[in-house]
């Protein structure tokens, strides 16, 4: 394994054993343990598009594990704007780093990057791609509310078009025999390649418009933001945005353990007061972001993480 | 009638390449693929739908005063991967040359997926796409992952 570019990067039982390694290191995440893993490991961060949580996890999860952080910082302040190729700016920080997480408004630029480096490239999001290490803090939060990912109905809901994190999602959860509801205005629909692709893995989808009432039997519904800056035309936005607006209403006649997820940031498509309610469960995803990058750092660096981490970890 | 008779349709030619064993029909996009179509200062010379017995009906390409290149052979692996290429020289046959479709193509055709990373004419690197099916044919972009069927990949083309 050299990075994880796609979901197709990691076997089920690879998928299984990293979020096995993220559990054991929930401490160290929490900041109640100090294990220094990644101690004299440098991850570069090259951030071309806006990020929150990819890009403060990633640094968060490098930190905890005693690790070090470089960052490209603003493009508009980098040689990006110099007009640099992302092929010339992948061979220098190779050559700075141990490990890379990379972000680009491109689909396929982590491949792309990946072709060019010899340290591994963890992608955190390619235009309208993928965003596998997304994927596994989602896993991970599933498994937490869930005990299981095999055979869980999921609905997933918003811009199912652009979305990458749906795309990689969807990928995944049909590896594990999930049933795939997808729930989205007509102009945001999950592209016919993604759906085709899913059926021939043998992927059990239903589509729709009709979020709300595919929630009754739902163990996952997973919200996502319709992405204004995706779209092109202002028109097709304003005929698409506040398509759906989740509120406590909606959650009389759902499952007792579904849980609401979201890969933030929202608009508002999820209702504040649905924040105190048990289902929800997309802030505890964000801290996931941690444990599960902390995971996939020490995976593709080739640290172990170890069977008993509080023997192996001091007090801070 | 036999394989001789179907290439003696058209007058041997003295120099050039044969295409042979081309899928019946397919002797149009062969050319496109090419780069032949239309506007070539060379005689071209074409016979389709003609009995073969390895393939039932075939067509045969015949391209005087130009002998294919490498690049040409990948692009014609695309769309006729079994045909016989053959160079003739002074009317007798100087070369026989193989076509392979391999698991990837590389800088034979372009995506054209309009945010994928190789649109950027700059970058350094090759386009590349992985075959994903034979028949019928898909590839992908070995980058952004786009599909394109056979028709596209005649148009994309490099």
């Amino acid at each position: 394994m050299t990075g994880l570019i796609t979901m197709d990067d990691l076997t089920n039982e690879e998928i299984l054993s990293i979020l096995d390694d993220a559990e054991r290191l929930l401490p160290v995440a929490r900041g109640e343990l100090y294990l220094p893993l990644l101690r004299g490991r440098i991850l570069g961060n090259l951030f071309f598009e806006p990020s929150t949580r990819t890009r403060m996890s990633f640094e968060t999860a490098m930190k905890r594990l005693g690790g070090d952080v470089v960052n490209l910082g603003d493009v508009k302040t980098s040689s990006v704007v110099k007009g640099e190729t992302l092929f010339d700016t992948i061979q220098m920080v190779d050559g700075y780093t141990d490990i890379i997480a990379m972000r680009h408004p491109r689909q396929g630029a982590a491949q792309y990057a990946q072709d060019a480096a010899s340290v591994p490239i963890l992608n955190g999001g390619d235009g309208a791609g993928h965003h596998p290490t997304q994927t596994m803090l989602d896993l991970f939060t599933i498994r937490q509310a869930h005990g299981r990912l095999d055979g869980l109905k999921v609905v997933l809901a918003g811009d199912l078009r652009y979305g990458r994190t749906v795309h990689s999602l969807s990928h995944a959860l049909t590896r594990f025999g999930c049933e795939l509801t997808f729930a989205s205005p007509d102009l945001l629909r999950m592209p016919v390649e993604i759906v085709s692709d899913l059926r021939e893995n043998g992927a059990t989808v239903t589509e729709t418009e009709d979020l709300y009432g595919s929630m009754s039997d739902a163990d996952v519904v997973y919200m996502t933001r319709i992405q204004k800056e995706r779209f092109a035309d202002e028109d097709e936005y304003a005929r698409c945005a506040g398509a759906y607006k989740l509120d406590s209403r909606h959650l009389d006649n759902v499952k007792g353990d579904m849980i609401i997820m979201h890969p933030l940031p929202r608009v508002d498509e999820i209702h504040p007061a649905v924040d105190s309610s048990r289902h929800a469960r997309y802030f505890e995803q964000a801290f996931n972001g941690v444990v599960a990058r902390m995971a996939l750092l020490c995976r593709l660096l080739g640290v172990t993480v170890p069977a008993d981490v509080s023997a192996e970890g001091g007090v801070l | 009638m036999s394989n001789e008779q179907s290439m003696r349709r058209v007058t041997a030619i003295r120099n050039g390449t044969v295409i042979d064993h081309v899928p019946s029909g397919q002797a149009l996009r062969v050319l496109e693929m090419l780069g032949i179509a239309g506007e070539t200062s060379v005689p071209v010379s074409l016979v389709m739908n003609v009995p073969s017995k390895k393939l039932g009906s075939k067509d045969i390409i015949k391209v005087e005063d130009r002998e294919l290149t490498q690049g040409e052979l990948d692009r014609l692996a695309l769309v006729a991967p079994e045909a016989h290429v053959a160079i003739i020289r002074a009317y007798v046959v100087a070369e026989k040359l193989s076509i392979n479709l391999g698991e990837e193509v590389v800088n034979v055709v372009r995506c054209t997926f309009s945010n994928c990373i190789t649109t950027n004419a700059r970058e350094p690197q090759p386009h590349r796409l992985r075959v994903v099916s034979r028949d019928p044919l898909h590839l992908r972009c070995h980058y952004c992952g786009r599909p394109q069927d056979l028709d596209e990949l005649v148009k994309n083309a490099l």
